[in-house]
């Protein structure tokens, strides 16, 4: 290891060239999304349900087919695939993202009203797992072996075996059913009359804290095995030599080290973390997008896909770039200008 | 090292401590003792519109809470007068019927009822343009006017016997949605209607709040507002249930059981008219001999179905008119338990003679066919099962398969499929497409292509003829022909249950079709519902 000099230089040259990092991904982008679009038309065409008696539910079997067949010209639904593509595309261009057929109400509205949602949970609950999984993970290091360490790793290991769902209900039936302290579900109370923030927040906390503790576990152990790791690195035996604070030893040294694989593994667990949040959303009856997300995939609803599966397809690259800069800002050997 | 130590210590306690205080924090009751919420009802269901507009399917056997149609239902399921001064009336060739509209009445937007918002109603579901699949159910209405502000007439293409029925639609306001795309407007969210309560807020897949209309034509409502909360997991509702959020919520009967022993709760089984049976298409081979059919109609334990699989939350079926309707044929009711030795007797009559591995054969032909059911419908499957079970003891193999509707619809000529219908309206509703001629393999109507002279010519005398004598005469005709033909075998009636807290008072349960959410449920009275 190098000891680095000049650490005024270090601060500003270290994310010299993002902004060109930035446009080349934007530039890469752009292939992304559409082949992913185009991916998602033609899966969708492959689905052999039929969105108009996917839209009649329990009314398609009284349905008469000619009826059916008019539901189906009004939307176009069975026009060539290459045309409905064509036309979605020309109507994103003009910033109009379709009409949802398995909700009734154009996309945009839905992606309003509901991604919000998803995101403060997916937001809050990846900023409490990284902030205890690095903390706790670096602690259980620290002291190898020791009973905090093994109890750690035991419950690690024991959630990371648990389904989010059986989480979510047993958290339910201790949480809010037995101790009261929580609400069992919904964003607000359900007599509440309008939405207040900590009428929500109040509501959040069990979700979040059910989403957090099933995903912490594995980047809790990995957090544990770097800084681990780390600890017998060369400059962390030198810091220590040099007398530094246990903190600063841990903290500034062993867990910065650890830090960067782990900042590439956060932007590729994201998916993961949505996953979850559907389940999430799915126990404590919240309206984001995951309930949405499967009707559209069962009900055959190209604009709706689509956009979900753009708008997450945009958020993964974008996690990946952060990633990256972060990765850039926390080790001093990657050049961005590169 | 050493020195570390106490830093680290330090740092745990902080954490935790900060922890701790966080969740005392939260535990504190943020919501205030509100004296309004006494007034306030709270239910909660898994089935949540697409729109809140009737033209779109919303509410269309009434009791939408929003909307009121021509005529209404009481709690007997027969028909009132709703927005009709009284009941419409027929004409003597069954083909013009006229509605005269109550005085005075409101929209929740203080605009006046007229005859023209019913004929626009009426005339939006039948626009191609317009998405509805109601318009399936109106084929037989030819023209809607409104020769004055107090007066609809119905023009029908043939006499159609329980048009009545179909006049529960509810009605919007034509110059709120005249001239725009009924698909996609702002009313299918934010609807205006005349029924006893409007709509404050909607947020799909969170809640409905509806206040009351103080200018109600039937009479201001009993309580100030109505919470309809929609959880689409059972399980889910059940625990908040359990949690006091709820007055009335609907659940499986397993769990809804759960509540039973608790003094705060009660539990309503409703009887519904929604049945399941097995369609037994005539394109099949060995399905096609009569004897076959007749004998598994025999072989069949129903009381074990409805205890076993129901947890005794349904009722035997043996034919398609609900034992709750006035039309309903008695003689046509069999045995609940199997009767094996009949069935055997029947088979061996018919020369199905048992072969060496069990299975009966008829001329080297074995008693051998495949039962469909939709996989995702774990009711279905369990009922396919025990139809497959019962079989068995007859020597008639089943073979039982879960496919998806897409893989079962091509196969509807000549598989058996678990199916359910049913209504408790009116018998011409559901099984005259369902076992006339006319619609023989034509998709989900009449898919195993039963044909019975007998039958149409019922269902039709049915249809046409207003005597109401006459027509339970049809029915009954209908109901022994199909007892004899056995083209489904009609297992059960589910019954749909809900969790009440005791303290709700003024509920009164009636006879339910399949579609339950916010519509035409335990609560479709919940206007009058009081706390004790």
């Amino acid at each position: 290891m190098t000891t680095r000099t000049a650490p005024a230089r270090r601060r500003t040259g270290r994310l010299a060239g993002a902004a060109a990092v930035v446009r080349r991904r934007l530039l890469v982008a752009v292939p992304v999304l559409v082949a992913t679009s185009v991916g998602m038309f033609a899966l969708g065409a492959a689905s052999p349900v039929d969105p108009a008696k996917q839209y009649a539910g329990a009314a398609a079997f009284t349905t008469s087919e000619e009826n059916l067949a008019q539901i189906r010209a009004n939307w176009g639904v069975d026009d060539p695939l290459p045309v409905q593509y064509l036309r979605w595309v020309g109507n994103l261009l003009r910033g109009d993202l379709g009409w949802s057929t398995s909700r009734h109400e154009p996309v945009t509205s839905v992606l309003a009203a509901r991604a919000g949602w998803t995101l403060l949970l997916i937001g809050v609950t990846l900023a409490v797992v990284l902030l205890a999984s690095l903390l706790l993970g670096a602690l259980a290091a620290y002291r190898r072996g020791g009973l905090f360490d093994r109890a750690l790793r035991a419950a690690a290991y024991a959630v990371e075996s648990m389904p989010v769902f059986w989480i979510g209900l047993a958290a339910i039936a201790v949480f809010a059913l037995a101790l009261g302290w929580f609400p069992a579900g919904g964003l607000t109370d359900v007599t509440a009359t309008g939405t207040s923030w900590p009428d929500v927040a109040h509501h959040l906390i069990l979700p979040v804290a059910v989403l957090a503790v099933s995903q912490a576990p594995w980047f809790l152990l990995f957090v544990r095995d770097a800084v681990a790791e780390s600890l017998r690195d060369d400059h962390v035996l030198a810091a220590r030599a040099r007398g530094l604070p246990g903190r600063t030893v841990l903290f500034g040294h062993a867990l910065r080290t650890a830090l960067l694989p782990f900042l590439t593994l956060v932007g590729t667990h994201l998916p993961e973390l949505v996953g979850g949040a559907v389940l999430v959303e799915t126990v404590f009856s919240l309206p984001g997008l995951g309930a949405v997300t499967v009707e559209a995939a069962l009900g055959s609803d190209f604009p709706l896909l689509a956009a979900i599966t753009l708008v997450t397809t945009a958020v993964v690259l974008a996690a990946n770039l952060a990633a990256d800069l972060a990765y850039a800002a926390a080790d001093p050997r990657v050049r961005l200008d590169g | 090292m050493i020195r570390s130590r106490p830093t680290l210590r330090r740092l745990v306690v902080t954490t935790t401590a900060t922890g701790l205080l966080a969740l005392a924090g939260c535990s504190a009751p943020t919501v205030p003792e509100e004296p309004a919420g006494r007034r306030t009802f709270v239910v909660a269901t898994a089935g949540e519109s697409d729109t809140l507009n009737p033209v779109l399917n919303y509410g269309v056997d009434g009791a939408s809470l929003i909307f009121d149609g021509l005529v209404a239902r009481d709690a007997g399921n027969r028909l009132v007068p709703g927005l009709a001064a009284e009941l419409p009336t027929v004409s003597a060739d069954g083909r013009t019927v006229t509605a005269t509209l109550r005085d005075g009445v409101l929209f929740h937007d203080g605009g006046a009822l007229t005859a023209t918002d019913v004929a626009f109603t009426y005339q939006a579901v039948l626009d191609p343009k317009v998405d509805s699949t109601l318009r399936s159910d109106l084929d037989m209405v030819e023209s809607v006017t409104a020769p004055d502000p107090a007066t609809v007439v119905f023009r029908l293409r043939y006499p159609y016997a329980p048009f009545l029925q179909r006049l529960t639609l509810g009605v919007v306001p034509a110059k709120l949605l005249d001239g725009q795309d009924i698909n996609k407007a702002e009313f299918n969210r934010k609807p205006i209607g005349t029924g006893p309560y409007r709509v404050e807020s909607w947020t799909p897949g969170d809640r409905l709040v509806l206040t009351a209309n103080e200018r109600y034509f039937g009479g201001r409502p009993a309580n100030d507002r109505v919470v309809v909360a929609f959880v689409e997991d059972d399980n889910v509702r059940a625990q908040r249930m359990r949690a006091g959020e709820f007055d009335a919520a609907e659940l499986p009967p397993k769990l809804a059981t759960g509540f039973a022993p608790d003094d705060t709760y009660r539990v309503e089984q409703v009887a519904t008219a929604d049945y399941r049976g097995v369609m037994l298409p005539m394109g099949n081979p060995v399905l096609a001999d009569v004897a076959i059919r007749r004998a598994l109609n025999l072989a069949v334990d129903r009381a074990a179905m409805v205890a076993g699989i129901l947890g005794g939350t349904g009722d035997p079926a043996f034919g398609p008119v609900p034992p709750t309707s006035e039309f309903a044929e008695p003689s046509i009711v069999g045995k609940p338990t199997a009767d094996v030795t009949a069935a055997a007797a029947l088979l061996d009559a018919a020369g199905w003679t048992p072969g060496p591995d069990g299975v009966r054969a008829k001329n080297g032909r074995p008693a051998r066919f495949t039962l469909m059911y939709p996989a995702s419908d774990t009711l279905r499957k369990d009922l396919a099962l025990a139809v497959t079970a019962d079989a068995k003891k007859v020597g008639i193999e089943v073979k039982p398969e879960g496919l998806t509707w897409d893989a079962i619809d091509p196969r509807m000529k000549s598989d058996a499929l678990l199916m359910g219908y049913g209504t408790p309206y009116d018998p011409d509703f559901v099984s005259y497409k369902l076992f006339h001629s006319r619609f023989a393999g034509q998709g989900y109507f009449n898919p195993g292509s039963y044909r019975s002279q007998v039958v149409d010519q019922a269902l039709q005398a049915g249809r046409d003829q207003a005597d109401p004598a006459r027509r339970k005469a049809a029915y009954a005709t209908f109901q022994k022909q199909l007892a004899a033909d056995v083209p489904w075998l009609f297992l059960t009636y589910l019954r749909h249950s809900y969790v009440l807290k005791s303290s709700v008072q003024g509920v009164s349960p009636r006879v339910e079709a399949h579609e339950h959410g916010v519509a035409n449920s335990l609560w479709w009275n919940i206007d009058t519902w009081t706390r004790s």
